[in-house]
């Protein structure tokens, strides 16, 4: 009994102090589904809370927990979070987004931040997400323009939205330079496996494909198309430094932006609920600089992420097909986000099943 | 290159780290040794092999660096099942959840460098021979070594007196200690092949396979490898082909779905551990041959009488 | 210097007692130096690890969460390696508890009435069980090596959750996401202490069971004859017991709780089915019931000090940046010195001189 009220005096001590060190730093904290040494999408949201301590400096202090699987452990790092002393709270997967709602609802003082996720039970809930398909629009365009067989080969992990927009997003940007494009799938059912991932990259080149672009964590694919002489994309980071001559350009995450504005926010007292789903015009989709690839194309790449950062075009406006033939988009008409948040059908021209 | 060459090719490099790990793993429990940790050595392995090659320039010495690595790792878990008499399943695991921790800690700073890539050896004119060129003359080193280990380890287990004590200590180390073998020191040597094994199985991932380092990169190949053995029950040629018939079905069904067949992704990838359990089930119905190959003393520890 | 073991005519009550706190002193000190080569201060890092997270309540309901299915897994294993039926695919029939036990609450969802949770449970126990049992009759009938095919299996088990979630039984009002609809509330695990914290009765299902388990080990005669297999089938023949029927028992009650720990997990600590539902609760349970020497109370322990050194590694990952892989690091060398103390236990250890090591190159 004793031991319960002293634990309980602990427990509102430490609730009492947070307040108090709030008030001379901020407190922002991260939590990772990978390795940050995973080179892939927990690296850059830890480059984006490298970016933020660099930009606040002393203002910010800054914690983060690496590899916490989703279900029920995440839930309790979240609360530790929150019981720590954290202001704000990012979550950087998916997979937290229920965790995330529920520890908000006992945590009303502290600000959450959920990527990739749609819920937002409550006010001290955001949600952001990236539009990496503005950036697929444009490396598809490339690849219509590169590939001399015309057909290109996509390393995919998981059929969730937003992977199936990527490989839409790609075709249809490479059909708009060379309509008989065609596009071969192989999923891989990892994010991040570089033996398996450098395998599907053998046997697409294998099956004719001469550009490789990948829905993937590691830079295995780029390596194994740098060994065979072909082209191929990096993802979530520049991956040049594995494909001098290979890559062509990469979409580069860049969350750097979004946790400074966000961070800001709490300290100015601005701070509210909102939905953000931002592109290349925020800055978060960023593409490597355009390389191995001819001035003209490089020329009509650099037109299409300008028209696609003015806003002035959309990589979803019609007329698009379904798989099936079936119309989906008339001329000119543009795809709504709600849509697009769930997509799960391709567009005319993959040649996959989409794994439902 | 042909497509069917192209495949094959593939097929070698994916089995490649499979059969050189599975094959120490073999002399491993051939003394009657069961190491559990072969994933723990294989990722040890890797970022030695690779931080090595990085820092100095030398994929060779990286794969050096890499063998020694696996065998000091290996002789951790040697001390304790064997001069300390642990339990070895257990200790194996624990083998690997260190290995996986503490290649993570020593490779913080490699994450995101390119690497340096163990060249191929191409010998000129019949690396050119049609199907079968580049497969037999135009391969990454660790490819022949793996071969050339295979046939070592087929002859030594069979056809020299070493290898015959060595199976005498797996078989009973009771009777083999009775003969005046030296049971504990036997185990440690091929506890320590096994380790060399390991890490250099790791060291093909990290320097041919895929040039890089990231944490976990093994990704569960070293559980493979220990479900080969015993698939092959205990045979060295049988590895082989367990390796080879692994790698083909795990890269075949990436190309089934390259040509779109509409069967779902998650049923192929499961092709290849439901191969495994089929094949593991065929072999093993012939009692009397597996009974042979099965080293009697597998995981028991043994303390000699004074 | 040489070292040699000399077999104790009875095991020592002594170094029984002790070898866990020797095990445990050394870890802390090996710990510190760890710390202070990364250059942290080694007392504050193991007041992380192994105070802070039991110092609030809300902590000590993550640990009783967190060692829940550790300690459901480790028991049945417990009776599993006794009787010499090494599964190492428990994770698979956690998975496969988990789906079966989420039948109900998905495909019906409508279907709310008070017995749906005990029928979930009994689903999951089912589950885990009928797929446990499939190593244990290929082993029976094929006398195919139990290790991989049930190890072979857990990748099965884990590729169908994967479609099952992805596919058939994704939620219709989840936007395409992958994961099903959410528990309905007679399908939820009660909280213990709702007011305090997480722990549901899960927990106390992983101590019922190791109290069931430890009776029947130590107090029956079917632990005897469990025991008897393990260590000598042709013994166990003698004495009348079927060694095919053991195979079985052992694979359908370690299955069944690995089951039943996998639906306590969905139903009581997520509330719905996701692609990864275990961050390999059923291998680290195998460490679990080594830790436990194989002994249901045991385990128990050695259940709540695994969970400990998990909760403590968040711990210090937030208040010093220490990071995760250290956590894993520091199980390890627990682990190892666990293991190597337990060795006093059997054994003296004589130190000599005279040659050189044995092997230790």
């Amino acid at each position: 009994m004793k031991k319960t009220i002293l634990a309980i005096a602990a427990a509102t001590a430490v609730a009492a102090m947070a307040p108090a060190m709030a008030e001379a730093k901020t407190k922002a904290c991260f939590i990772y589904v990978g390795p940050v040494g995973d080179f892939g999408w927990s690296y850059q949201h830890d480059q984006g809370r490298l970016a933020l301590e660099k930009a606040l400096g002393d203002a910010v202090e800054t914690a983060f927990l690496e590899s916490v699987p989703e279900g029920a452990d995440s839930e309790r790092a979240l609360e530790r979070f929150a019981r720590s002393g954290c202001n704000i709270i990012f979550t950087t997967s998916f997979g937290y987004m229920d965790a995330t709602n529920k520890i908000a609802a006992k945590f009303p003082d502290v600000k959450f931040e959920h990527a990739t996720g749609y819920k937002r039970e409550h006010a001290n809930v955001a949600t952001y997400d990236s539009r990496f398909y503005e950036g697929r629009y444009v490396i598809g365009q490339i690849a219509g323009k590169v590939s001399k067989t015309g057909v290109a080969g996509y390393i995919a992990s998981f059929p969730i939205p937003e992977v199936v927009q990527g490989i839409n997003s790609f075709l249809l940007g490479a059909q708009s330079v060379n309509p008989d494009f065609k596009l071969k799938v192989v999923w891989v059912n990892t994010w991040f496996d570089p033996g398996k991932e450098a395998d599907a990259a053998k046997a697409l080149i294998d099956q004719g494909v001469d550009i490789i672009t990948q829905h993937t964590d590691s830079t295995a694919a780029m390596q194994v198309a740098a060994e065979r002489g072909i082209h191929a994309f990096g993802q979530a980071s520049d991956m040049i430094a594995f494909g001098p001559q290979t890559q062509l350009t990469a979409i580069v995450d860049d969350w750097g932006p979004y946790y400074i504005e966000r961070v800001k926010a709490v300290i100015d007292g601005t701070w509210e609920q909102k939905a953000t789903w931002a592109g290349m015009k925020e800055g978060h989709v960023v593409m490597a600089p355009y390389t191995n690839m001819p001035d003209d194309v490089k020329m009509m790449a650099e037109g299409t992420q300008a028209k696609i950062t003015s806003g002035e075009f959309h990589p979803f406006t019609g007329p698009i097909m379904k798989q099936d033939g079936t119309e989906w988009l008339k001329d000119g008409e543009v795809a709504d986000d709600g849509t697009l948040s769930g997509l799960n059908f391709y567009v005319k021209g993959v040649d996959d099943t989409l794994p439902q | 290159m042909g497509i069917l060459e192209a495949v094959l090719l593939t097929i070698a490099t994916a089995a490649t780290p499979l059969l050189i790990a599975a094959m120490g793993e073999l002399v491993t429990e051939r003394s009657g040794v069961l190491n559990l940790g072969v994933e723990g050595m294989m990722i040890m392995g890797a970022v030695t092999g690779f931080a090595v090659a990085s820092s100095t320039g030398s994929a060779w010495l990286g794969m050096a660096a890499a063998i020694i690595a696996g065998m000091a790792f290996s002789l951790l878990f040697g001390f304790l099942t064997l001069t300390l008499v642990t339990n070895q399943v257990a200790t194996g695991l624990a083998l690997t959840l260190l290995g996986l921790g503490f290649s993570g800690m020593l490779g913080e700073g490699f994450v995101g460098r390119p690497g340096v890539k163990l060249g191929n050896i191409d010998i000129p004119v019949l690396s050119d021979l049609p199907v079968v060129g580049k497969l037999v003359f135009g391969q990454d080193p660790i490819f022949y070594i793996s071969i050339l280990l295979t046939a070592g380890v087929a002859w030594f287990l069979f056809y020299s007196r070493a290898g015959l004590t060595l199976r005498s200590v797996g078989d009973s180390h009771r009777s083999a200690h009775a003969l005046g073998i030296k049971v504990i020191r036997i185990r440690y040597l091929a506890v320590m092949f096994g380790g060399a094994c390991s890490g250099l199985a790791g060291a093909h991932l990290s320097l041919v396979y895929v040039p890089q380092w990231v944490e976990g990169m093994t990704a569960g190949r070293g559980w493979i490898a220990l479900a080969l053995v015993v698939f092959a029950s205990w045979r060295p040629w049988r590895v082989l082909a367990g390796a080879y018939l692994f790698g083909a079905v795990s890269i075949g069904q990436l190309h089934a779905q390259a040509l779109g067949f509409g069967i779902p992704s998650q049923l192929l990838s499961s092709l290849p551990y439901l191969a495994t359990i089929v094949v593991l089930v065929l072999i093993s119905r012939n009692r009397r041959l597996t009974v042979m190959n099965t080293p009697a003393s597998l995981g028991q520890p043994f303390v000699p009488d004074r | 210097m040489r070292i040699e073991l000399i077999k104790r005519p009875q095991h020592s009550a002594l170094f029984s007692a002790l070898s866990p706190f020797i095990a445990f002193a050394l870890t802390l000190a090996a710990g510190g130096i760890l710390f202070a080569i990364l250059g942290k201060s080694p007392l504050a890092a193991l007041y992380s690890y192994f105070i802070e997270p039991l110092t609030e309540i809300w902590s000590l309901h993550e640990l009783a969460v967190k060692a829940t299915p550790l300690i459901l897994i480790a028991v049945g294993l417990s009776v599993c390696f006794q009787s010499n039926n090494w599964n190492i695919g428990a994770e698979g029939q956690f998975i496969v508890g988990a789906i079966t036990g989420s039948i109900m609450p998905v495909l019906l969802p409508d279907f709310q009435f008070w017995f749906v949770l005990p029928l979930i449970l009994i689903f999951g126990f089912a589950g885990g069980a009928a797929y446990g049992s499939v190593p244990a009759f290929l082993k029976v009938r094929f006398n195919t090596n139990e290790i991989l095919s049930s190890l072979m299996l857990v990748y099965v088990a884990q590729l169908f959750l994967d479609w099952l979630v992805r596919g058939p039984w994704r939620n219709p009002e989840g936007f395409n996401f992958p994961e099903t609809r959410q528990f309905h509330s007679f399908a939820i695990l009660p909280e213990i202490l709702p007011a305090s914290g997480r722990a549901h009765w899960g927990f106390v299902f992983a101590l019922l069971a190791a109290l069931v388990l430890w009776f029947l080990l130590s107090r029956t005669m079917k632990g005897f004859e469990v025991k008897l297999i393990g260590q000598s089938p042709r013994a166990g023949a003698f004495a009348g017991f079927s060694d095919k029927r053991m195979i079985y028992f052992a694979f359908l009650v370690s299955g069944g709780l690995a089951g039943l720990a996998g639906i306590s997990e969905v139903s009581g600590a997520i509330g719905q089915l996701r692609p990864v539902i275990s961050p390999g609760y059923g291998f680290t349970a195998i460490i679990v019931a080594f830790l436990g020497r194989l002994n249901p109370l045991g385990i128990v322990a050695a259940g709540l000090v695994l969970a400990l050194s998990y909760l403590g590694g968040e711990a210090a990952q937030i208040s010093l940046g220490v990071s995760d892989k250290t956590a894993r690091v520091f199980q390890g060398l627990l682990l190892f010195f666990v293991l190597a103390c337990d060795t006093l236990i059997h054994y003296r250890i004589r130190l000599g001189t005279a040659q050189k090591p044995e092997g230790t190159a």
